[in-house]
């Protein structure tokens, strides 16, 4: 066992454990932000910089503090290490600079992005990053890739967090896609305009932290707060069968896995559910899907799903309003 | 004449060859070290040697090579980096073309002082000339018994391969370089694990540089104490130093460190002076990566004292008024060069070999060419020569691997020491023009 204390609060966990895990069981307030770590997938982590932490103090044994920044989704915990996340002004400088890196090519076309609402991105830039740009050069861009008939790539969104090349390589059986090129030219791309097919391909679209995966059975029906997501299962043969389908009225518009607090798949989906099983009537429902209250999603809570009798409209946000109405 | 020990016999005619490397005291190592040594024994004597690596980190080799995991069962790897692409360096490329065979001894004894089963020379692949000479050199050593199973008689066996690269900066860094010589895209590793613990293909490894691996030749030849008795306090024995720009005699040097940097640089023994008798503006000391210093800064210390070749005499005074020996790449800019010019082409090359994996390099050194490339333009501002700053410090010491300091550290010691030369750019940047590639950008500042 070993003994942390991030920003203060200190906490007992396992030998092995990452400073990012450590930090995400004493809860959200102390938990660095994270853009390419996947705590399903292994190995992930470590490429976008922006859980960043200072270690004050290396362990009991050898108390000298590291010398630079680490990553904490890839560095163990070590007995009576002390770590600085938000109460380092390192720390906060340091992620303001990679918020501002990882936006320097991004196309900021939020308003016509499926992925806006539910982006980590752009909940990144909001928490962290600073509020101009401070740059006026014209952006990197690419041409739209279809990787078939189900997912859609656009790489001028990509941020090389490298999760779907993880997927690909510990969920399905046959990688055909990876990271062509190099530097700030890299790009996510099948071997040449392949297809990605396979039972558990979908699963890219929920690991994507951006618009650069999308699901082409939901792009532009509808924008993410819109929808409601309800907890849901079934039988499969493939997979748990565990998911959120995402309501607008009756409608089931898509299927997703279900995500964790920190906006991770918890367990893998297969295809069939995720793109063939759009009916109420291929699920059992378990029940409305817990939101974060901060996210835009809760915008449009359940209530709405109420009767219109039992409506007051005090109660509601005006979003609401129309939306409850209007279903 | 200054000591020389791995280019000793560089003038013998046919060198390059076994047989006349033989005759010049070849292989006495490999011979020493099998028949009368253990391996630990080498590695003590390299470690008592003061060896340091001579890639550019220069972390000591003897200290390196203990921390080398000895699991039962497993075997282990010797790599030589020979990925030689630091813009200025080019002493390896020259040891190695001249005398291939050190290398190959160096590797040798190396291997058995590690007990590794294979040893790899990852070479890049600009030097596809050299493939050919070392292949020569490693067939001829098989013929002669010092390649292959139990060598010399002594029951060590030991195979030595050359893997060319594709030419990519990148693959110079250790874990990137492990990662190609296993056959996958070159990217550094996030580490821990080092690969002393976890190296090519999850083996324990050694990864070190050519002139590394040849050094240990004449430290085991003559003893560790004769090596550390050469050079200055922790700098010790020589180093080669490629020695560039406006100089009368460009070319590789060997040095004994200690030896005083004006020296090298106006001596007729090694630089010979500055060309057309100009006057010497500033000097990159240790390959493009290191901090670019002026005149007065490079030839004394903050103390006053003349700065000296040597591991600490350069770092003296930190990143503040110091640089670093880094892998010897000396490059000499006369009064005509032009410091922005000079950084503009260094942040281009960095832009160009980023691997992609990290955001604040992938996006970081595009950025600072742009802004450069913008400056020089005549189309820059002040706020351009601050933000260049920010982003170097958002850039330094965030990265996975070291390309990002190498980066960052021109443009910062750039814009420390020649902020003015950067404002000329901003604020005139008519006069610039016209004088941009004829005349003396100093002469402007001054004026």
């Amino acid at each position: 066992m070993a003994k942390v204390t991030i920003d203060g609060k200190t906490i007992e966990v396992a030998d092995g454990t990452t400073i990012l895990q450590a930090a995400r069981m004493i809860g959200p307030d102390v938990a660095p932000p994270t853009m390419c770590y996947h705590s399903k997938l292994k190995t992930s982590g470590g490429y976008c910089r922006t859980c960043l932490v200072e270690v004050t103090k290396g362990s009991e044994k050898d108390p000298r503090p590291m010398p630079k920044l680490v990553a904490s989704c890839r560095t163990n915990v070590m007995d009576g290490m002390e770590v600085g996340n938000l109460t380092s002004p390192k720390v906060i400088e340091a992620r303001k600079g990679v918020v501002e890196f990882l936006l320097l090519n991004h196309p900021l076309d939020c308003p016509i992005c499926d992925q806006a609402g539910e982006c980590h991105l752009q909940d990144l830039g909001y928490e962290h990053g600073s509020a101009k740009t401070r740059t006026d050069f014209e952006r990197r861009t690419f041409e739209k890739i279809s990787l078939g008939d189900k997912i859609q790539l656009h790489m001028t969104r990509c941020i090389l967090c490298y999760r779907c090349v993880k997927v690909a390589d510990q969920i399905t059986d046959n990688r055909v896609h990876g990271v062509l090129n190099r530097g700030d030219h890299s790009e996510i791309s099948t071997y040449i305009e392949n297809v990605i097919d396979n039972d558990f391909s979908g699963n890219v679209i929920d690991v994507c932290p951006v618009g650069a995966l999308t699901d082409k059975t939901f792009r532009f029906k509808s924008r993410v707060w819109f929808t409601k997501p309800v907890c849901a299962h079934r039988n499969c043969d493939k997979c748990s069968g565990k998911v959120h389908l995402w309501y607008k009225g009756e409608e089931v518009l898509r299927v997703t896995g279900r995500k964790d607090q920190w906006g991770e798949v918890e367990e893998f989906i297969c295809n069939t559910c995720r793109f063939d099983k759009k009916k109420t009537s291929d699920w059992e429902i378990d029940g409305p899907a817990p939101v974060n209250r901060h996210s835009v999603i809760s915008a449009n809570h359940y209530q709405v799903l109420k009767k219109g009798s039992e409506f007051k409209l005090n109660d509601v946000k005006p979003l609401s309003i129309t939306e409850g109405e209007g279903s | 004449m200054g000591k020389k020990l791995l280019l000793a016999n560089d003038h013998v005619p046919g060198i390059k060859g076994f047989e006349v490397y033989r005759a010049n005291g070849g292989y006495k190592s490999v011979e020493k070290a099998v028949k009368t040594m253990s391996p630990d024994a080498v590695v003590e004597e390299v470690k008592k040697s003061g060896l340091r690596g001579r890639g550019g980190a220069g972390f000591p080799t003897g200290m390196k090579w203990s921390f080398l995991a000895k699991p039962e069962g497993v075997a282990r790897y010797l790599v030589c980096n020979a990925d030689e692409s630091e813009p200025g360096t080019f002493k390896d490329r020259y040891l190695m073309s001249r005398i291939p065979h050190i290398l190959v001894e160096g590797m040798i004894t190396s291997g058995f002082a590690l007990g590794a089963t294979a040893g790899y020379i990852y070479i890049r692949g600009e030097y596809f000339y050299i493939v050919s000479i070392l292949e020569k050199a490693i067939e001829e050593a098989y013929a002669n018994g010092f390649l292959g199973k139990n060598i010399l008689g002594s029951g060590f066996n030991y195979d030595l391969y050359v893997h060319v690269g594709a030419g990519a900066y990148i693959c110079g860094e250790e874990t990137a370089l492990l990662e190609s010589l296993e056959g996958k895209r070159g990217n550094p590793r996030i580490k821990p694990p080092f690969p002393a613990i976890a190296g090519l293909y999850g083996c324990p490894t050694v990864v070190n540089n050519v002139e590394t691996i040849a050094a240990v030749v004449p430290i085991i030849n003559d003893g560790g104490e004769a090596y550390a008795a050469v050079g200055i306090g922790k700098s010790a024995g020589t180093k080669l130093i490629s020695a560039s720009g406006h100089i009368n005699k460009p070319g590789v040097y060997e040095i004994e460190m200690g030896i005083t940097v004006e020296d090298f640089i106006y001596s007729d023994e090694y630089c010979g002076g500055i060309k057309n008798g100009k006057k010497l503006k500033a000097v990159v000391a240790g390959g493009s990566s290191v901090p670019i210093l002026p005149a007065d800064k490079i030839l004394t210390t903050p103390s006053g004292e003349k700065r000296l070749m040597s591991y600490e005499s350069l770092a003296d005074g930190g990143f503040a008024s110091g640089t670093m020996l880094g892998s010897g790449g000396f490059i000499v800019m006369d009064e005509t060069a032009s410091v922005v010019e000079n950084l503009h082409t260094f942040a281009r090359f960095y832009h160009h070999e980023s691997c992609g994996q990290c955001s604040p390099c992938r996006e970081g050194t595009g950025w600072m060419e742009k802004i450069l490339h913008k400056i020089l333009d005549g189309h820059g501002t002040v706020e351009d020569i601050e933000l260049l700053w920010e982003i170097q410090s958002k850039i330094e010491g965030n990265t996975i691997c070291p390309l990002g300091d190498a980066a960052a550290w021109p443009v910062a010691s750039a814009i420390r020491h020649f902020r003015s030369e950067f404002e000329e750019y901003v604020k005139n940047p008519n006069n610039l023009k016209k004088v941009r590639h004829y005349d003396s950008v100093n002469q402007l500042v001054s004026a």
